[in-house]
C-alpha cells in the first residue's frame, strides 16, 4: 500500500488549485447569482487540458490517470461546482464513453475536439419520467434502415445548450426492454432539435441545465455507439466512472467548506477568544475533517481501481454515496460555524451548501447508490 | 537568442517555519516547496517572449542551485514551458554561495539574457542577481519591470518615481526582475506536464565556494505586545503611558 502521490499528480492538483483560487474565486458569486455560464473559464480550462484530461494523447487528450482527475476535480469544486460539473460531464461521461466504446471514425470525428475542449459534450439519459428508473426510456430511436428516427424529450441536461455533441440514450426495440436501448451520437445543430429554457436551479446555477427535445431527428447508423442494443449497458458503465467525478466534486465542496470554516474560526472572536478555542467549534471542525478525509480516501480508492483496470462500480457507488452525504453535513456545519455570516452570500458557504445538495441527486441518487451497494452485498461480491 | 532563468526553490509562503532541535537549521520536514514567486514571473515572461517572437529565442534554460528535492520545482518549470533544466547539486547556505555556483555555470554556458528574480521568498536577501553579475562579469540591470524584443532590439522597462523608463539594452545581460514583468504566473497545462517527462534535467557537480558565515542559532523574536488604545481626548493618559510604561519620554 502506498499513499504517496506522484510528482505529476501533485503538479496537476496544484495547477487546478491555482486556477480555481486565482480565477474562479473572483466571479463565482456573481455567476451563481445571475446564472451566467462560465464561458471564459471553460475556455481557459480547455487550454490547460482539463476538459479531456484522461483521454489518450492519441486523441488530443491529456493522457492523465483517474487519480490526477479526482485531485483536479476536488480543487475546482472547492471553489465552483458549476465549472467542475461541466468538466466532469465532458471528461468522465462524454469523452470516456466515446474513447471506451466508440469506433475509430467516431473518435477521430467527435472525440478529438471534445478532448481539446474546443467542443463540449452532454450526456442525455434522464427524461421527465425516467430518472433513477433509467430502463423506462420514452425517447425512441426507430430503425429506418440506414438511419434512426429520434423522438422524445430529455431532462436536466448539463451543458444542454452549450454542448455541440450529445450522447443520447433512446429506445429502439421496446419489446426487448433495456436490451433494446441504443446510445447515439447526435450533433446539436441537426434539424429537429430544440432546447428548453435554462433551469432556474437552487445551486450550481452557473452551469447550463436544459431540457432537450427531439422531433424526427435523423441519426446516421454509423453514429450508434457499440452493437445494437448496447445503449443501456453503455449508460450504466459510463455512469460508474462518472460517479467517481461527482464523488470527487462532493469531496471538493466539503473540503472547500472546511477550509473556509477553519479560516473563519481562527479569525472570529467570541467570549474573548477566537472561536476555534471553544470546544463546541473545535470538535465540529475535527468531525468535518474526519468526514472529508474518509470521503477522499473512498474516492481515491475508486479512482485507483479504475486506473488498475479492476472492477470499480461498487467502489464508485460507495464513494459517491458517502461523499455526497458528508458534503451536505460538512457544508451545513460550515454555515453554522459562520453564524449569521454563513447565511449571506459573500461568505461562500451557503453556496457550497446549495451545491452539495445536488451531489446527492444527480448521476445516480443516493438511493440508487444504496441499491448498487446492497445488491453487491447480497450477491456476495463484497466482503461482509 | 538564449534565455536563462535562475530559479529558487522556496517553502510555500504559508509554511510555518520551525527550526530543528539544534536550533541551527530549518526543519524541512513537511515543507511544501514552490517555485519562488518572482522567478515564476520571470519564467512566465521568458515563455511569453518565446511565444510572441517566433523563431527568435532558441531555448529557455532554467538553472537552480539546490539539493535533489529541488527537482520537483524544476520539473514544474519544464511543464510550464522551459526547454531544459540544470540543477547544480549544492545546498547554498547564503546568496554568495548560490551566486558563485551560478557564475561558474554561466562562465561555461553563457546566455544572452539571464533573468533573476528580485528576491527569494525564503531569506529575502535580494543579493544573488547582483552578486552573480560581479562574479561572472556580466552587466546588470536592476528593477526590470518589463522586457520586450522589438525589431531585433532588446527593450527593458524600469519603474522610477511615478514614471516608466524605456531602455534599449545590449545582451549579454542579467535582468533583475520585479513587479510588472508578468502579471499572472503561467499554470502548467496537461500538454506541458506530458512534455516535461522527456525534457532534459541535468545535474551538475558544485564548485563549492563555501558560505560566508555559519549559523549560530535561529532565535525567535519576542511576541509583539498588544496595542493599548487611548481615547483621543485623553492626552494626559498618553503622556503617562509613554513616560511610565513605555519609558520613552
Amino acid at each position: 500500500m502506498d499513499f504517496q502521490f506522484t510528482e505529476e499528480q501533485l503538479m496537476i492538483k496544484q495547477a487546478a488549485r491555482d486556477y480555481a483560487q486565482r480565477e474562479l474565486w473572483s466571479d463565482v458569486i456573481e455567476r451563481d447569482e445571475k446564472a451566467i455560464y462560465p464561458e471564459k473559464h471553460v475556455k481557459a480550462l480547455a487550454e490547460l487540458g482539463f476538459m479531456g484530461m484522461m483521454v489518450s494523447p492519441e486523441y488530443d487528450g491529456g493522457g492523465m490517470d483517474t487519480i490526477s482527475y479526482v485531485l483536479a476535480m476536488e480543487e475546482i469544486s472547492k471553489v465552483d461546482s458549476s465549472v467542475s460539473v461541466i468538466m466532469s460531464v465532458n471528461n468522465s461521461l462524454v469523452c470516456w464513453g466515446l474513447e471506451a466504446f466508440g469506433t475509430e471514425e467516431q473518435k477521430q470525428k467527435y472525440l478529438r475536439p471534445l478532448a481539446r475542449g474546443e467542443k463540449i459534450g452532454a450526456f442525455l439519459l434522464s427524461e421527465p419520467e425516467a430518472g433513477s428508473d433509467a430502463t423506462s426510456q420514452h425517447t425512441t430511436a426507430v430503425d429506418m434502415g440506414d438511419y434512426y428516427l429520434l423522438n422524445g424529450t430529455k431532462n436536466w441536461i448539463t451543458n444542454g445548450n452549450t454542448a455541440s455533441t450529445y450522447l443520447v440514450i433512446a429506445q429502439t426495440y421496446p419489446e426487448k426492454g433495456h436490451k433494446g436501448i441504443n446510445a447515439l451520437i447526435v450533433e446539436r445543430h441537426w434539424e429537429g432539435i430544440s432546447v428548453g429554457p435554462h433551469e432556474n436551479k437552487m445551486g450550481m446555477r452557473s452551469s447550463d441545465t436544459h431540457s432537450v427535445m427531439f422531433t424526427d431527428v435523423k441519426v446516421p447508423k454509423e453514429n450508434r455507439i457499440g452493437e445494437e442494443g448496447f445503449g443501456f449497458k453503455f449508460a450504466m458503465q459510463t455512469l460508474d466512472g462518472g460517479r467517481i467525478g461527482i464523488a470527487a466534486q462532493a469531496v471538493g465542496i466539503a473540503a472547500g467548506a472546511l477550509e473556509l470554516a477553519l479560516k473563519y474560526a481562527k479569525e472570529r472572536k467570541a467570549f474573548g477568544t477566537e472561536i476555534i478555542n471553544h470546544q463546541a467549534i473545535a470538535f465540529k471542525l475535527a468531525d468535518m475533517a474526519v468526514k472529508v478525509e474518509n470521503a477522499r480516501n473512498l474516492v481515491l480508492k475508486a479512482a485507483w481501481l479504475k486506473d488498475q483496470h479492476k472492477p470499480y462500480g461498487v467502489a464508485s457507488a460507495m464513494a459517491k454515496l458517502y461523499a455526497a452525504d458528508i458534503a451536505m453535513q460538512v457544508t451545513t456545519e460550515a454555515v453554522q460555524i459562520h453564524g449569521g455570516y454563513g447565511y449571506v452570500k459573500e461568505y461562500h458557504v451557503e453556496r457550497l451548501m446549495r451545491e452539495a445538495k445536488l451531489t446527492q441527486i444527480y448521476e445516480g441518487t443516493s438511493e440508487v447508490q444504496h441499491i448498487v451497494i446492497s445488491r453487491a452485498l447480497a450477491k456476495g461480491e463484497l466482503l461482509p | 537568442m538564449k534565455i536563462a532563468v535562475c530559479i529558487s526553490n522556496v517553502p510555500d509562503t504559508t509554511t510555518r517555519i520551525k527550526t530543528d532541535a539544534s536550533g541551527q537549521k530549518i526543519d524541512l520536514s513537511g515543507v511544501q516547496w514552490i517555485l519562488n514567486p518572482w522567478d515564476e514571473l520571470a519564467l512566465t515572461r521568458a515563455i511569453e517572449l518565446k511565444e510572441q517572437n517566433v523563431g527568435m529565442i532558441d531555448e529557455i534554460v532554467v538553472v537552480m542551485v539546490a539539493p535533489s528535492y529541488g527537482e520537483a520545482t524544476l520539473r514544474k518549470a519544464l511543464a510550464v514551458g522551459a526547454d531544459r533544466a540544470i540543477r547544480i547539486d549544492n545546498d547554498p547556505a547564503d546568496s554568495y554561495e548560490a551566486a558563485f555556483e551560478l557564475a561558474s555555470y554561466f562562465a561555461d554556458q553563457p546566455a544572452d539574457l539571464i533573468f533573476t528574480g528580485i528576491e527569494s521568498a525564503d531569506f529575502n536577501g535580494s543579493a544573488t542577481g547582483a552578486m552573480l553579475s560581479l562574479l561572472a562579469g556580466i552587466r546588470f540591470m536592476p528593477g526590470v519591470s518589463g522586457v520586450f524584443l522589438e525589431g531585433g532590439q532588446t527593450i527593458v522597462h524600469q519603474e522610477i518615481n511615478g514614471m516608466s523608463l524605456r531602455l534599449k539594452v545590449s545582451p549579454p545581460l542579467i535582468l533583475n526582475v520585479q513587479k510588472g514583468i508578468a502579471i499572472v504566473p503561467r499554470i502548467p497545462a496537461m500538454r506541458g506536464i506530458m512534455a516535461a517527462r522527456t525534457k532534459p534535467l541535468t545535474v551538475l557537480s558544485p564548485k563549492k565556494a563555501g558560505a560566508c558565515a555559519q549559523v549560530i542559532a535561529y532565535e525567535s523574536l519576542p511576541p509583539k505586545a498588544a496595542a493599548k488604545m487611548i481615547e483621543e481626548d485623553n492626552a494626559a493618559m498618553l503622556i503617562e503611558v509613554l513616560h511610565n510604561e513605555a519609558k520613552v519620554i
